[in-house]
Order: C-alpha cells, then sequence, then structure tokens
C-alpha cells in the first residue's frame, strides 16, 4: 500500500507517524475492550458487537447505541442517537476531502477509517498531500485493527461473567461517555471551553429532568436541542474554530 | 436487534461518506460547523446524567454515582482513558462488594 512505502524522503516524520499511529492504535484498542463488555452486559452477542466494531467504527455512536440498548430505549432511538453523534463524521470527511484528495475508488475505505483519531492525525501532519494520507491512513487501519481486537477480547471475557454489575461495568458506562466528552471540554481556548462546559451541563440538566416523562433513551436526543439553540445563538458572536 | 444494527452501521457509514461527496462549501457555513462541533457535546454529557441517575424513567442513585466521581478524579489527573474506565468500575465494584451502596 502506497503510504507505507514512501519512508527515504522524511525518514523522521514517517517514523513519528508510525508511532504516533501505533500508540493511538494500542489506546483505543484497550478502550475497545470496555466497549466489548459494556456491549455484552447491554444484551447484545459477541457477534452483533463485534459488527458494530467492524462496520460502524466509530467509537461515541457504538458506546451510544449500547448503551441506550442497555437501559432499554429500543431499537428506534438507539440508531437515531447512533446517528446523531455520527453527524460529526460528516464534517470531518468534509475537512479531509481536500487535504486526503481521494480517488474515486479509494472514497468507500477511506470513508470508513474517517474517525476523530485519523482525522486529527491527518489534520496534523499536513507538510504535503503524501504525508497527510500516510498519518491517515496509518492512524486509521491502526485504530481498526486494535479496535477490532479489543472489542473481541472484551465481549468474549464477558460473555464468560454471569452478573456484570459485579464488576461495576454499569459504572464503567457513563465513565466511557465522560471520558470521551471531557477533551471537548478541555482542549480548546478558554473561551470555547467555557461554551462547551456551558453546552454540556445544560443538556445534562435537561436530559435529567426529562427522565421521569420520557421513555429511556429520549432524553438524550432531546438534549440536542442545547447543540442546535447554542449553535444558533453564538454563530454570529465567535470566531471560526481552525481545524488545525 | 440485527435490523437496528444493520441500519445504525449503514447510516453512520452514509454519514462519513456523505462527507467526500458533498460539495466544499457547506464547510463555510458557520452554524453548520458550530452545530456537528456542538451535538457530541450535548449527547455525550447527556448520556453521562442518564446512564449514572436514571433507572428506567426514575432517578437512581447508587454506586455508578461513587464512579463517575472517581472517573472525574482520574480524568483530572489526565489518566489515560482505559484507566479512567478501569477505576469508575472497580471502585464501584469494591463499594458494592463492601456492601456500603447498592
Amino acid at each position: 500500500m502506497g503510504w507505507m512505502r514512501n519512508h527515504r524522503k522524511s525518514g523522521d516524520e514517517s517514523q513519528s507517524i508510525n508511532t504516533n499511529a501505533l500508540g493511538i492504535g494500542i489506546a483505543t484498542g484497550a478502550y475497545a475492550l470496555s466497549f466489548g463488555a459494556i456491549s455484552v452486559a447491554s444484551g447484545l452477542s459477541v457477534l452483533q458487537t463485534q459488527s458494530l466494531s467492524l462496520f460502524m467504527f466509530t467509537g461515541a455512536s457504538q458506546f451510544a447505541f449500547v448503551g441506550v440498548i442497555g437501559a432499554g430505549g429500543g431499537a428506534v432511538i438507539a440508531v437515531a442517537t447512533a446517528l446523531l453523534l455520527g453527524a460529526r463524521n460528516s464534517l470531518y470527511a468534509l475537512s479531509l476531502g481536500p487535504v486526503l484528495m481521494p480517488k474515486k475508488k479509494e472514497v468507500p475505505y477511506t470513508a470508513l477509517l474517517t474517525i476523530d483519531e485519523s482525522t486529527a492525525m491527518a489534520l496534523r501532519y499536513n507538510a504535503s498531500k503524501k504525508v497527510s494520507r500516510r498519518a491517515f491512513f496509518a492512524t486509521g487501519l491502526s485504530v481498526y485493527v486494535f479496535w477490532n481486537i479489543g472489542t473481541a477480547l472484551g465481549s468474549l471475557g464477558a460473555s464468560a461473567l454471569s452478573d456484570p454489575g459485579v464488576l461495576g461495568l454499569d459504572a464503567a458506562i457513563p465513565a466511557g461517555f465522560l471520558a470521551l466528552l471531557w477533551p471537548r471540554l478541555t482542549s480548546g481556548s478558554s473561551s470555547e471551553n467555557r461554551k462547551m462546559w456551558t453546552v454540556a451541563v445544560a443538556s445534562a440538566a435537561l436530559a435529567m429532568m426529562l427522565i421521569p416523562f420520557l421513555r429511556p433513551g429520549l432524553p438524550v436526543l432531546f438534549s440536542a436541542l442545547v447543540a442546535v439553540a447554542a449553535s444558533l445563538l453564538w454563530s454570529k458572536a465567535s470566531t471560526p474554530a481552525e481545524e488545525n | 436487534m440485527w435490523a437496528s444494527i444493520l441500519i445504525a452501521s449503514l447510516g453512520t457509514y452514509v454519514e462519513k461518506l456523505l462527507g467526500y461527496l458533498l460539495p466544499q462549501r457547506i464547510l463555510e457555513r458557520e452554524s453548520v460547523r458550530r452545530m456537528t462541533g456542538l451535538l457530541p457535546v450535548s449527547l455525550l454529557a447527556a448520556l453521562v446524567a442518564i446512564q449514572t441517575f436514571a433507572s428506567d424513567q426514575a432517578f437512581l442513585i447508587n454506586a455508578r454515582v461513587l464512579g463517575l466521581g472517581v472517573a472525574v478524579v482520574a480524568l483530572l489527573l489526565r489518566a489515560p482513558f482505559l484507566v479512567v474506565i478501569l477505576v469508575a468500575a472497580a471502585s464501584t465494584a469494591l463499594v458494592r462488594w463492601l456492601g456500603w451502596m447498592p
């Protein structure tokens, strides 16, 4: 595959790309252990769990999907929540298009590998199209492989347990969502972070208030209204968010 | 279950695909960028709250709350993802085992 071959020109850079890609892959693979375990604890089979990692391949949506199913929210709400969370991948792909310039036949697998980690790496190593592509595919493939291995080990491990509650797996679910949320609250400028915290707290509060009135899963969907309202409110006042 | 897995997987894949097929000028619309940036924050924050405090359609405070608190501390200490989840699960399991919280 092309991006693996062009090592000579910028040896240091490709070395650092490979090291980072591997590190990111191992870290997300470890995280996938908990996804596998949580998914099985939520009532999905090992095969269903693996299908999500193979074909959906976007962590937050996968966690949300099994979370809603586990809470008894039903299939429709689970699908809707996963899709809403996955909407950001469209934005990633839009920004990656001119950077990676995939040929038509490359688009199907480029799309599959378009996730938080591969996007961040492609936009970080932006010296040339070649370097960006190498960073994107090295990271995307590394995460894909480790994410699926981790999922398999986690789901097989958890399916051997009789009661996942004993291991505190029900607490691992919100902790996992919080770990996904955390970088979005802490990695921007201080004014940006303050806005993110406002949206997060308002969304959490709205969802909690709706718990008694709506069936499980729906309060989370309704919380998306906070994001919509905030983006309309702030769309004029804000500085454009640069993607690098 | 299989049908919803198929639809959700297909849907999230189409979302990724769309970004490569749609015209670039959509990116220039600030409101679109802002909304797709804020949606995960809203949904993830709501998921944290619901998965911690809800049991079906009722509030329930149990050992999960303690696990979440431990997760916050771990995140403040810049612990990696897996450590955050492990300490949350382990602390929850521990207080249950000790019989302090359900």
